[in-house]
């Protein structure tokens, strides 16, 4: 299976592994603690402090090491809540159809009617900002996307014979969407998945970058983008590292996603 | 009535109700959630009747609806309502700022939609050859990477290292056009780069689209060249398409804004609004929300008048 990895998604494979496994095995991975403070401000890179340090003398790598663990983790659990929000309300507006799919349907045509960033900044406002709520505002405000995605593909296949089929022989709702429609919406929704999860780890660092993310002394690449980005006034580019790590992160994914479309679109002879 | 007069006062009708549910949904979002305006005001140390009092006084102690009606009204007529923080009139403070966010937007505009046009129809005309190969990589790099890397890359490298620019852009009023051109200069580039991948990956899809039509074929078995076809041809059937692909991404372009101005600390709306939601000044919050929300909307409207009119099957009706 190893064999026939074009090169483009070999590198971006070994990089989002890279990264995956040094968001898991961050407390062993890391040379110091999250939050300790162990040199002067910005120091330049050293044997002992590699990428050198950030704006109050903690070592900048174990920084980065945890920073991209909080990132990682909140975007995964956003992407995870957006598809299972999105995917199982979709799947339910293309089955039920009638009322309930207008009233789903137009509530997301609502929501996409503003930009998301926008929306979540409004809903920050009065919100308290800790990790749950973001999460839950991003996997939510996101979910609208997967719900269009869902529910364009599953009215396509709920009109299939072996969905008649199903609904013939007397199957219930639960079943018609879980065994029926599901495993035939996979594909395209698991491609999907890469972006919104590239999605996912933009907005947060954004958010972060605005300082209504992540809060300190938790460290996550957009904060500390935000946190050493008066540096670079003075020609210390400590804040170009994590915004770096973000953008490495979401081409590799990228190339990754783009892979598994062409795989499985192949398989399925041209349609996704 | 004309039908597409019909159509066209339809879409408008529909932009305004979504207008109108838009600032229902921001308003009811910042009364639904948890969180008090007199409480953030005054503190967690504040008594019942300090609260008591300022509630009244903020009007607090009416129905949300009531309230709802209220503030739409007085955003109909130009009051925008007063800052908790700073107890200054919002519409006021506002006006500045948006001058100079639209000022920014404006110019981003003048450079990118050119340029993105132009190597749209360059990577079709060399479709599958390098300049095609070597545009599509520069946009998928550029839709990863996060706006204030841009920013911060050009601060460094343009800015701080070769001093061409300032690396903060400081503008007033009474700096001519000239100079603040210069001090817009890079959040000018890096808007222009965040929105030209999308709108030259989407003028390319767009005029690929009207490259297999019937009448591409017949112009190309007659002789004419490719850059030929592409002129007479393709691009003036491309045109409602990419006039919807530029107007989606000058929406966009309001959202990118928000981040771009907090890097070059620029006295817009994006950093106004910011500001608003680390105080929890809901009030700037909720004005620039809707402000925000309204352009976005009209812009997407005006993308499908275009699409409307740029169609002669509708124009010319039989």
């Amino acid at each position: 299976m190893f064999t026939n990895i074009p090169v483009s998604a070999m590198i971006g494979l070994f990089f989002t592994a890279l990264y995956f496994i040094a968001a898991i095995f961050a407390p062993f991975l890391a040379p110091y603690g999250m939050a300790e403070v162990v040199g002067d401000v910005w120091e330049p890179s050293s044997a002992n402090h590699l990428l050198g340090t950030d704006n109050i003398g903690r070592d900048l790598l174990t920084r980065m090491i945890y920073g991209g663990r909080t990132t990682i983790f909140i975007a995964t659990a956003a992407t995870i809540l957006s598809f299972v929000t999105g995917s199982v309300l979709g799947f339910l507006a293309a089955v039920l159809g009638g009322w309930a799919d207008q009233v789903l349907s137009r509530l997301v045509d609502l929501l996409m009617s503003i930009p998301s960033l926008i929306l979540a900044l409004v809903v920050l406002a009065v919100l308290p900002v800790t990790v749950t709520t973001l999460i839950l505002v991003m996997g939510l405000l996101d979910s609208t996307r997967v719900f269009r995605l869902s529910r364009a593909v599953a009215v396509d296949i709920n009109v299939m014979d072996y969905v008649e089929a199903a609904k013939l022989r007397g199957e219930k709702r639960g079943w018609i969407i879980f065994r029926e429609i599901l495993p035939n919406a996979l594909s395209p929704l698991v491609a999907e998945m890469g972006l919104r999860f590239i999605f996912m780890v933009l907005f947060i660092s954004t958010l972060s970058f605005l300082g209504l993310g992540v809060q300190p002394p938790l460290a996550d690449w957009g904060g500390i983008v935000k946190e050493n980005k008066d540096g670079i006034v003075y020609g210390i580019g400590a804040a170009l590292y994590p915004a770096i790590a973000i953008a490495t992160l979401a081409i590799s994914v990228n190339l990754v996603a783009d892979w598994i479309l062409n795989r499985t679109t192949s398989l399925k002879g041209g349609r996704g | 009535m004309h039908p597409i007069l019909k159509l066209v006062l339809q879409r408008i009708a529909l932009g305004i109700l979504l207008l109108f549910a838009a600032s229902a949904m921001i308003f009811g979002l910042t009364e639904a959630l948890p969180g008090d305006a007199a409480q953030a005001v005054l503190g967690q140390g504040a008594t019942e009747e300090a609260l008591a009092n300022l509630r009244r006084e903020m009007g607090l102690d009416q129905p949300a609806i009531t309230r709802y009606f209220q503030w739409l009204g007085g955003i109909v007529q130009g009051d925008l309502g007063t800052s908790i923080t700073n107890r200054l009139d919002i519409a006021t403070s506002i006006s500045n700022r948006l001058g100079n966010t639209l000022f920014l937007a404006f110019w981003a505009a003048v450079f990118s939609v050119p340029l993105a046009i132009f190597l749209g129809l360059l990577a079709v005309r060399y479709q599958n050859r390098w300049p095609d190969k070597v545009i599509s990589g520069a946009t998928l790099a550029t839709i990863s990477i996060p706006e204030f890397l841009i920013g911060y890359v050009l601060v460094y490298f343009i800015a701080v290292q070769l001093g061409w620019f300032a690396p903060l852009a400081l503008i007033s009023d009474s700096m001519s056009l000239g100079q603040k051109l210069h001090a817009i200069a890079l959040p000018v580039i890096v808007l222009t780069m965040v929105v030209l991948a999308h709108m030259m990956r989407m003028t390319r899809a767009a005029i690929l689209n009207v490259m297999q039509s019937a009448y591409i074929e017949t112009a190309e078995l007659k002789g004419l060249s490719t850059f030929n076809v592409i002129r007479k041809h393709a691009f003036p059937n491309a045109i409602a398409p990419i006039v919807t692909v530029v107007m989606l991404n000058l929406a966009y372009l309001v959202v990118g804004v928000v981040v771009v101005e907090v890097v070059f600390v620029y006295p817009g709306m994006g950093q106004y609004l910011v500001d608003a939601v680390v105080k929890r000044d809901v009030p700037v919050v909720l004005a620039c929300g809707v402000i925000f929300a309204g352009i976005y909307i009209s812009l997407n409207l005006i993308a499908d008048l275009v699409s409307i009119l740029a169609n002669p099957r509708l124009r010319h009706p039989k």
